[in-house]
C-alpha cells in the first residue's frame, strides 16, 4: 500500500517537475482560480437567496411574491 | 405583474453579462471536446503502427489541447455564480431539474478528467502504451459526457419536460429523469453541438497543419495530421448536417416562433420556400404590418415545409400566425395565451393567500384554475404579444451564417482529404490558405450557433413558463455593470494569453519531420 502511494506521489511529482509549457499554464490556472473564487465569488457573486433568507420557506415565499406581485 | 414593473435595464445588463460569459466560455469548450478525440485517434494510430512520428504528432497536439484546456477550465463556473446572484428567481424556479445534471457533470468532470488527464500528460514511458491510450480515450469520453449534462439542462429550458411545478414552493420538481435526459430536444442538441465541436477542432488541426505546409516546416507531421483531421472532419461534418436537420425539425415542433425567426417567415404559408440567402429591408411591426421585409432574397421552393415536416406541402406558421392565431391550422394566438397566463399568475397568488388563510376550498379552486392555465404561465407577464418575438434579423443572419459555414466546411474537408490522399496538398497552396483562414470562421460558426439557440428562444428563459425578465434577481444594476466589464477584461486577457502561448508552441515546433 505504501509502495503504491509512493508510486502515485512520484508519478505526479516527476510529472510536474518535468513540465515546460505546463508551468506557465499552471500559473495562469492558479491566478485565474484566485480571481474567480477569491475575488468574483467573494465580492461580486453572493448567492442572492441564500444571503437574504434563512429558510427555504422564506425563499419560496419571496420568489412567489416576485412572480405574482 | 406586468413587464413594465421590471427593471428592464437590469434585465438587459444581466443578459449581456451572461451572454458575454457564455460566448467567451464557448470559445474554449469546442476545441477541448473535439481535439480530445482527434488525439485519441492519433495515439491509436501510434499504438497500432508503432511509428515514432505518430507519437510526436500526438504529443504536439496534446500540448495545444492542454493550453486550451488550462485557459478555458473553470470559465464555466462563472455562469453558475451568475445563476445564484443575477438569476435567483430562475434558479429557484428550475430547482432540482437544473441542479441534478449540473451536479452529475461536476462529479463526472472531476473524477474522469482529473484522473486520466494526469496519466495522459505525465504517463508517457511510465505506464504501458495500452493504459496510456485508454486514458486518452477516457479523457475524450469524459469531457464529452460533461458536455452532455450541461446540454441536457439547456435542452430542458428550451423544451421543459419530465417535471411537475409545485405551487406551494414555486419550484419545478423532477418526476421523470429519463424524460429529461432522452427528450428529443436534449438528444438532438447534444449530438448537433458535439459534432459541430468536432468539426471546429478538425478545422483547427487542418489550419495549423496547413500553415506548416505553407512554411515548408514539419511537413511529415502536417500531412499526417491533415489526413486525420480531414477524415474525422468529413465524417463529423456530414453527421453535423444530419443532426442539424433533425434539430430544425425539433425546433419547429417545440419552438415555432424560433423556427419562424430563423427563416424570417412573417406570414405562414403552405409549400413554404426556404430563404437560402436573404437581406432584410425592414421587419414588420404592429404599426406597419405589411411592410416589405426583404431587400433581396434567393428562395428554394417548398424546402422549408419539407425541412420542417418531411412534406413539401405542409403549412408552416409565420410570426404573424403565432401572434394572431390561425383557426384553420389550430394555432392559439399569443393574445389568448397572454390571457391564460394572466389567469395562471393570478390563480397562483390566490392559491398562496388561500393557503395562508387556511381556506381549503378557495385554495382548491385557485389550484384548478392555475393547473388549467399553467401551460401559458410565462405569457401572463406581457400585455403586448409583439414583445414575445425575438430579434428576427439577428436570429436569421446567425442561422444562415452557421448553416453556410457548415456546408463550406464539408467541402473543405472533402477537398483536403482528396488532395491529402493523393499527396498533392503541399502544391495546392490556395487550398492551404483556405484551410488556414477557415479557423476563425469555425469559431464564428460556433458562436452563431449559440446565438441561434439562445437569442432565438427569447424572451424565454424556460420556454412558455418563465420569461427572462421575471428570472432576474432584484439586485443593484451597477454591480452587474461592473462585473460585466470585469469579465470582459479578464476573458480578453485569457484569450490573448491562449493565442500567444499557442502561437509560440506552433512556431517553435522543430521535430515534426519533413517526409
Amino acid at each position: 500500500m505504501t509502495k503504491l502511494v509512493k508510486k502515485v506521489f512520484y508519478f505526479y511529482y516527476d510529472g510536474f517537475r518535468s513540465m515546460t509549457v505546463g508551468r506557465r499554464l499552471w500559473l495562469i490556472i492558479l491566478i485565474k482560480l484566485f480571481i474567480i473564487f477569491a475575488i468574483f465569488k467573494l465580492f461580486f457573486f453572493p448567492d442572492f437567496l441564500k444571503t437574504h433568507f434563512k429558510t427555504d420557506k422564506e425563499r419560496s415565499n419571496y420568489v412567489i411574491e416576485q412572480l405574482t406581485k | 405583474m406586468l413587464m413594465e414593473h421590471f427593471n428592464l435595464a437590469l434585465v438587459d445588463w444581466s443578459r449581456a453579462q451572461f451572454a458575454l460569459t457564455a460566448l467567451y466560455h464557448w470559445l474554449f469548450v469546442p476545441l477541448t471536446l473535439g481535439t480530445s478525440f482527434i488525439l485519441a485517434i492519433m495515439e491509436t494510430i501510434y499504438v497500432k503502427t508503432g511509428k515514432d512520428i505518430w507519437k510526436r504528432i500526438t504529443k504536439f497536439w496534446m500540448t495545444l489541447f492542454a493550453i486550451n484546456f488550462a485557459i478555458g477550465v473553470a470559465t464555466g463556473i462563472i455562469l453558475e455564480f451568475e445563476f445564484g446572484t443575477n438569476w435567483s428567481n430562475y434558479s429557484w424556479f428550475v430547482g432540482d431539474i437544473f441542479g441534478a445534471p449540473l451536479a452529475i457533470e461536476g462529479i463526472m468532470a472531476f473524477f474522469m478528467e482529473s484522473t486520466f488527464f494526469a496519466v495522459m500528460f505525465f504517463g508517457w514511458n511510465k505506464v504501458s502504451k495500452g493504459f496510456h491510450l485508454t486514458s486518452t480515450w477516457l479523457v475524450a469520453i469524459g469531457s464529452n459526457l460533461s458536455a452532455l449534462w450541461i446540454l441536457v439542462a439547456n435542452a430542458w429550458m428550451q423544451n421543459p419536460v419530465g417535471m411537475h411545478f409545485n405551487p406551494e414552493t414555486a419550484r419545478n420538481e423532477m418526476v421523470n429523469f429519463w424524460a429529461i435526459l432522452f427528450s428529443s430536444t436534449a438528444v438532438n442538441k447534444f449530438l448537433h453541438t458535439i459534432s459541430s465541436a468536432y468539426v471546429m477542432s478538425a478545422i483547427f488541426v487542418l489550419g495549423v497543419s496547413a500553415w506548416y505546409l505553407l512554411k515548408k516546416r514539419n511537413q511529415a507531421l502536417a500531412k499526417r495530421s491533415m489526413i486525420v483531421a480531414s477524415t474525422f472532419g468529413l465524417i463529423m461534418s456530414v453527421f453535423m448536417v444530419i443532426t442539424g436537420d433533425e434539430s430544425a425539425r425539433e425546433v419547429y415542433k417545440v419552438q415555432p416562433m424560433k423556427f419562424a425567426s430563423m427563416e424570417g417567415l412573417y406570414y405562414g404559408q403552405s409549400n413554404a420556400p426556404l430563404v437560402a440567402i436573404g437581406v432584410f429591408d425592414r421587419t414588420p411591426s404592429p404599426d406597419n404590418p405589411k411592410t416589405k421585409e426583404w431587400a433581396a432574397k434567393i428562395e428554394i421552393p417548398n424546402l422549408l415545409s419539407y425541412m420542417a415536416t418531411m412534406n413539401p406541402h405542409t403549412f408552416i406558421p409565420g410570426i404573424h400566425d403565432l401572434v394572431h392565431g390561425n383557426d384553420a391550422h389550430g394555432i392559439i394566438s399569443y393574445y389568448d395565451r397572454i390571457k391564460m397566463g394572466k389567469l395562471a399568475i393570478a390563480a397562483l397568488k390566490e392559491f398562496q393567500l388561500a393557503k395562508k388563510a387556511a381556506n381549503d376550498s378557495a385554495a382548491s379552486t385557485a389550484l384548478k384554475t392555475f393547473e388549467t392555465n399553467y401551460k401559458y404561465f410565462g405569457y401572463g407577464y406581457y400585455n403586448d404579444p409583439h414583445k414575445l418575438i425575438p430579434d428576427v434579423p439577428l436570429v436569421f443572419y446567425s442561422f444562415h451564417t452557421m448553416v453556410g459555414l457548415g456546408m463550406l466546411f464539408v467541402l473543405i474537408f472533402l477537398l483536403t482529404l482528396i488532395y491529402g490522399v493523393r499527396g498533392k496538398l503541399p502544391k495546392k497552396r490556395w487550398m492551404l490558405y483556405i484551410a488556414l483562414w477557415a479557423i476563425p470562421f469555425a469559431y464564428l460558426a460556433q458562436e452563431t450557433g449559440w446565438m441561434v439557440a439562445e437569442f432565438g428562444r427569447q424572451p424565454w428563459v424556460v420556454q412558455d413558463y418563465m420569461p427572462t425578465l421575471s428570472a432576474v434577481s432584484n439586485i443593484n444594476q451597477t454591480s452587474v455593470m461592473i462585473t460585466f466589464f470585469l469579465f470582459g477584461v479578464v476573458f480578453t486577457v485569457l484569450l490573448i494569453a491562449e493565442i500567444k502561448i499557442m502561437l509560440k508552441q506552433i512556431k517553435q515546433l522543430k521535430d515534426g519531420g519533413q517526409k
